[in-house]
């Protein structure tokens, strides 16, 4: 299965549907396509937030996200992998990430959006920094995403 | 001359986002670096003040503190990650 790899940051908004309409379209074997969007919340922690402004490392960031979309295409038959990450300043409501999966079934799809994501939270050089009516602060790690990355180290390939 | 790079809090405290700095050679492990740095002045020392939350990159790649800093041309330094 020949797989399409686009991965992309960018300060603009994204268009999810068009995203994934682009991995199937003329395409025979895709049977299944899950897309997945990280979107800003409103408010962090019970405090309502005015924006989240995400800093990233260039070079690196676009480098770690297609090492793991190149291991997603080792574990499972992907017919074609979009990530998109958006950079700046982001509005409540406003989308933050996208990843598009497509495969022939969708177990792998479904997997391989969730690896992606799992791995992009903990390993991709981005920061948030949220600005509320108090200030600027940056947003903590959270030992919720490192266990939820960790867990794929020994799952089995589907 | 080796390329720096700091990012969010780590080039907030450092207060730049990077500098080319000329590394004395018993510097040798990414662990060893962030010592030094830290004795640079109060900025790299309130930066560096804990070491073990702080992430660095070598050439781009993720490294772990023990790792040898010969030959790098970029190493970076953050906290840990918050994208997605």
């Amino acid at each position: 299965m020949t797989a399409s790899t686009t991965v992309r940051l960018q300060r603009e908004p994204f268009d999810v549907a068009a995203e994934a309409a682009k991995l199937s379209r003329g395409r025979a074997d895709v049977g299944a396509v899950v897309t997945f969007t990280g979107i800003c919340r409103g408010n962090e922690d019970g405090e309502p937030i005015a924006a989240l402004t995400l800093e990233h490392y260039p070079g690196m960031a676009e480098a770690e996200i297609e090492r793991h979309v190149e291991e997603a295409k080792q574990r499972w038959p992907l017919a074609g992998v979009t990530v998109i990450h958006r950079y700046g300043r982001i509005a409540p409501g406003e989308d933050i990430v996208m990843v598009v999966t497509a495969s022939s079934h969708r177990q792998a799809a479904f997997a391989a959006a969730e690896f992606l994501m799992d791995y992009l939270k903990t390993r991709a050089p981005f920061w948030k920094q949220v600005e509320t009516t108090s200030g600027k602060s940056w947003v903590d790690a959270k030992s919720v995403d490192d266990a939820a990355a960790k867990r794929w180290r020994k799952a089995a390939v589907e | 001359m080796t390329k720096l790079r700091y990012f969010a809090w780590v080039r907030e405290r450092v207060g730049k986002p990077e500098e080319d700095v000329v590394l004395p050679t018993h510097v040798r492990t990414a662990g060893e670096l962030m010592t030094w740095l830290a004795a640079r002045g109060e900025e790299y020392a309130h930066a560096f003040a804990n070491p073990k939350v702080i992430r660095v990159a070598i050439d781009r790649s993720h490294v772990q503190p023990n790792t040898p800093i010969a030959n790098a041309s970029e190493i970076a330094f953050f906290p840990p990650m918050t994208g997605g």
